[in-house]
């Protein structure tokens, strides 16, 4: 009796086994994905043209300072002994050092990180909050203007370049109309009476009190936040509409009919909830998908976050730094994908309570 | 004992890449207090007349008859209101799959109290009361079990008798049943169809029995409607189909296999171009 | 016999040839692509980028490169001599976007052909061998999806250096994956059919088995997701551009005007927007030629 047919998730254990393997298989995955995230760096990294050394020295270090940063760096030993070194200094959380300010990079990303957090959390709950509604609107009326119009609107989110819309959206909002401020996270006026505690500005203002402030972080936040906001809504929806119009086409929906079930209830209730299910997928996928699109949003409204940390060293030569955060970004995104896959399993009943 | 539902040539047609093209043509029947049957193969039309007497057809369709009338009620254009009022509390139907007509979302229980609460509101308590006897009117052993269940937990048989269930508690007047039993094994079916009889003649429901099996809705029916290619080809009563007299019906009472022999090799239906017309 | 019009002949339904029924078969396509006006307005857009860059010479007003007086001509809005104005190195806007279609048109087309080959090579083998072949191959796809796209391209035009090809490179290395994980999922549902398992027992050997009849059969999704790819890589592209590592100045790239134009998008705002808009409308022919494509050849695969 095979363990790991869902079918046969009875007996004494119920459906541990069935569990047991399936959460096994996912992290061996994660596992090997991470562990191929890691070469592609280390591969990348060797690729690069600048000599490390004299990149980590200067140029004018003598030749005993260069032989000994040589074999500091490790870079006399083979190569698969180099990857090994890479590997276990990455798991402890070490990824060396920024060849510019000489930090732990781990150090200045997880200083920059809870920035893009902030961003891109903002930037899904508003895609989702527009994004759905809409998305059920136009698979409702589907082919008439409704649906034709969404149907626009998202595509244009596809189509046009995000960076150029931030850099219009500040010229139309910021600069002609003055709805919200400029670019950064807060005004220099404030930004030394907030003590960080996690980073989220629009928390940790609250927490203190600090109204004044937490209205100007929101009044930053606005525009970048709504840009994300509005690229990952262009997706949601779209989605949306598919999933919706493969529900209403099923018998289930017909049934409901026959008992007399208000329209609205068959679209919200019947339908939308069994859309939910590869839905939340959906949403998963677009707010790592968000990861990528801040990288050009925060360049173009200089905010201090993950993305801005990855071209700013891209800019001044920072191998180290560019792949130690290209890495956490991949390991973000593995485990933003891992986290839909295990949702879907989550919210499908059928899995769910065998 | 009056007639509840009149139909009068019911005509269902759908576009295609060369014009309209008609699945239903000029199908006429009136149905009292009884069991009505109707045959046919795949693409006669029958279930698309099912479905138009409760005003299910898809949107694209277009469904035009000279009379089309529920206990007085005209059902051609009826509004959205009218159908609300009417589906579910005094015309249900009973569907082919369980595994695909009930919500894979949804508990039974919370599906079968929908339909309940769509009377009157009622309080949860009573609803859950009704449902309770309503499983255990069709047999289901375990209410309990199958009211907090979920629609792929339970088996084909029982998945339908729940449906059954569902579409009987508001006690509604007209059932129509689309091939109930036909994705059901053999041995199920007869339960189904036993509990089916046993509930449409306790409540003195008008009931349209739809399905491919002639020899099925002649022995569960009053009477039997045979369609072909979206016409009715012959209508009689269950007890005298021997007497049938369209050569359709003729042939398919052939092509029935005797268990005690009969005729050697086993005839198959030759169709008539001029059937079409 | 009466003498048949090309267009019966393309669509008789008793073609004599296997050139006429793959004709006739284009045709239909093409006949159920041409209802679909946004498809043909994409389809209108594609071929206008592809005119500009071939007539560029012919087309643009004014020399990409040399900039005019830059005392009097610098920063000028749009006016009929320039139609899009001016930069603040005295050129002309409109021309260095007719040229910059070169730019955008050949790191289309160069990504699309180095991409797609490795892509359905890949997609192929892994789903026609199965077996440890196919985990493999799997893992690897997987690894590469695993990072977003821009950001791996970034990595490697970081290593690489900045530049054209690099940049072309480094998109290219990251587009072939879900066009591997697509050829993969075809090749599965074709790969137990009986005519597959007929040419084997003719003889065939897997490479022409694989080449010659698995691959044909995924063409048609697989140019579908490219097409509608072609709008992101675009984007990559331009992406790039705007960090400064694309194609570099004076080479008229999209994403570098706007990134250049960017100090001056208050005062001066044509000179960051119109590049945006050249990048948003191909972007956009693309997303509507593929979008159109894919409810004529793949109607059932929405992803």
């Amino acid at each position: 009796m095979s363990t790991t047919n869902p079918e046969n998730a009875g007996g004494r254990w119920g459906a541990l086994p069935y569990l047991g393997m399936k959460t096994g298989k996912l992290v061996l995955t994660v596992g090997v994905t991470f562990l191929g995230l890691l070469f592609v760096t280390f591969l990348i990294g060797r690729v690069v043209p600048v000599d490390p050394v004299l990149a980590a020295v200067g140029d004018r270090a003598s030749q005993s300072t260069y032989d000994a940063a040589y074999i500091e760096l490790g870079l006399d030993k083979p190569l698969y002994h180099q990857f090994w070194i890479y590997l276990s200094n990455a798991l402890t959380g070490d990824l060396g050092n920024s060849l510019l300010t000489k930090k732990p990079i781990i150090e200045d990303i997880a200083r920059v990180f809870p920035a893009t957090l902030e961003l891109a959390t903002a930037g899904i709950i508003l895609g989702t909050l527009f994004g759905v509604p809409l998305g059920v609107l136009s698979a409702v009326k589907q082919g008439k203007l409704a649906d034709q119009i969404v149907r626009v609107v998202g595509l244009v989110g596809y189509s046009a370049p995000i960076f150029w819309l931030g850099l219009l959206g500040l010229l139309v909002f910021y600069a002609k109309l003055g709805w919200v401020a400029g670019p950064g996270r807060i005004d220099i006026a404030y930004e030394y009476s907030v003590t960080q505690v996690t980073g989220l500005l629009l928390i940790d203002t609250a927490m203190q009190g600090q109204w004044d402030a937490f209205a100007n972080v929101l009044a930053h936040l606005a525009l970048p936040a709504g840009l994300l906001g509005y690229f990952s809504m262009a997706y949601i929806s779209r989605m949306t509409r598919s999933f919706m119009l493969a529900e209403l086409a099923q018998e289930y929906i017909i049934t409901a009919r026959v008992k007399g079930v208000a329209e609205w209830r068959i679209i919200w209730v019947h339908a939308l909830r069994n859309a939910a299910v590869p839905l939340v997928t959906v949403i998963a996928l677009s707010y790592a998908g968000l990861l990528e699109g801040s990288v050009l949003t925060e360049t173009v409204f200089a905010w201090p976050g993950l993305g801005q940390y990855l071209t700013n060293s891209l800019q001044n030569a920072d191998m180290n730094a560019v792949l130690g955060g290209t890495l956490v970004i991949g390991v973000i995104f593995v485990g933003l994908n891992l986290l839909s896959d295990l949702l879907y399993t989550v919210l499908d009943p059928r899995v769910r309570r065998r | 004992m009056s007639d509840i539902l009149h139909v009068k040539d019911l005509r269902i047609s759908f576009p295609s890449r060369s014009g309209p093209v008609e699945v239903v043509r000029g199908v006429s029947f009136d149905l009292g207090r009884e069991r009505l049957g109707i045959v046919g193969e795949s693409g006669s039309g029958k279930s698309q007349t099912g479905r138009a007497i409760l005003g299910l057809t898809p949107p694209s369709g277009r469904v035009t008859a000279e009379r089309l009338e529920f206990d007085g009620i005209d059902l051609r254009g009826a509004s959205p209101a009218t159908w609300r009022k009417l589906r579910g509390r005094r015309m249900s139907m009973v569907m082919q799959d369980p595994k695909f007509s009930l919500n894979p979302v949804m508990t039974i229980g919370r599906q079968i109290v929908e339909a309940f609460h769509r009377q009157d509101n009622a309080p949860k308590s009573e609803a859950k009361d009704r449902a309770m006897v309503m499983l255990e009117s069709v047999q289901i052993r375990d209410p309990e079990r199958v009211y907090n269940a979920y629609p792929h937990e339970l088996s084909g048989g029982m998945g339908q008798r729940a449906m059954i269930a569902m579409m009987l508690i508001t006690e509604p007047d007209l059932l129509i049943a689309d091939e109930p039993t036909s994705a059901l094994d053999v041995t199920v079916q007869l339960d189904v169809l036993r509990i089916l009889d046993d509930l449409v003649t306790q409540r003195g429901m008008g009931l349209i029995f739809i399905s491919h099996d002639l020899r099925l809705v002649s022995s569960f029916c009053d009477r039997v409607l045979v369609m072909y290619a979206g016409r009715m080809v012959e209508e009689l009563k269950a007890s005298e189909l021997h007497n049938a007299q369209h050569p359709y019906t003729r042939g398919l009472l052939n092509c029935l296999p005797q268990i005690d022999g009969g005729q050697r090799p086993l005839p198959t239906l030759r169709r008539d171009p001029a059937w079409l017309a | 016999m009466a003498e048949m019009s090309t267009r019966d002949w393309l669509l008789s339904d008793l073609p004599t040839s296997r050139r006429q029924a793959k004709l006739g078969q284009t045709y239909r396509t093409w006949l159920l692509l041409r209802q679909n006006r946004l498809a043909m307005l994409g389809l209108g857009i594609v071929a206008l980028l592809i005119v500009m860059a071939i007539f560029a010479d012919v087309i643009a007003p004014f020399d990409p490169y040399a900039g005019g007086d830059l005392r009097t001509e610098r920063l000028l809005p749009p006016s009929w001599t320039h139609l899009m104005g001016t930069d603040d190195l005295a050129r002309d806007i409109f021309s260095r976007i007719v040229y910059g279609s070169r730019v955008t048109l050949l790191v289309v087309a160069m990504v699309a052909i180095i991409a797609t080959p490795i892509g359905l090579a890949v997609g192929t083998t892994a789903g026609y061998f199965g077996g440890w072949v196919d985990t493999v191959l799997m893992r690897i796809t997987d690894i590469f999806l695993a990072f977003p796209r821009l950001i791996l391209a970034l990595a490697f035009v970081a290593a690489l250096g900045p530049g054209i090809e690099n940049a072309v490179i480094a998109i290219a290395i990251t587009s072939w994956p879900p066009y591997a994980r697509l050829a993969r999922a075809e090749t599965l549902t074709i790969r137990n059919t009986d005519y597959i398992a007929a040419i084997r027992l003719q003889g065939a050997r897997s490479p022409r088995i694989i080449w010659g009849h698995v691959v044909p059969l995924c063409m048609s999704s697989v140019i579908v997701r490219v097409t509608l790819d072609m709008a992101g890589i675009i984007l990559t592209a331009a992406g790039l551009g705007f960090l400064g590592l694309g194609a570099q100045p004076p080479q008229p790239e999209w994403g570098a005007m706007i990134a250049s134009g960017r100090r001056f998008i208050i005062d001066f705002w044509w000179v960051a927007t119109m590049p945006g808009i050249a990048i948003f409308v191909v972007s956009l022919g693309f997303n509507l030629l593929g979008d159109g494509l894919r409810d004529v050849l793949d109607p059932k695969g929405e992803k």
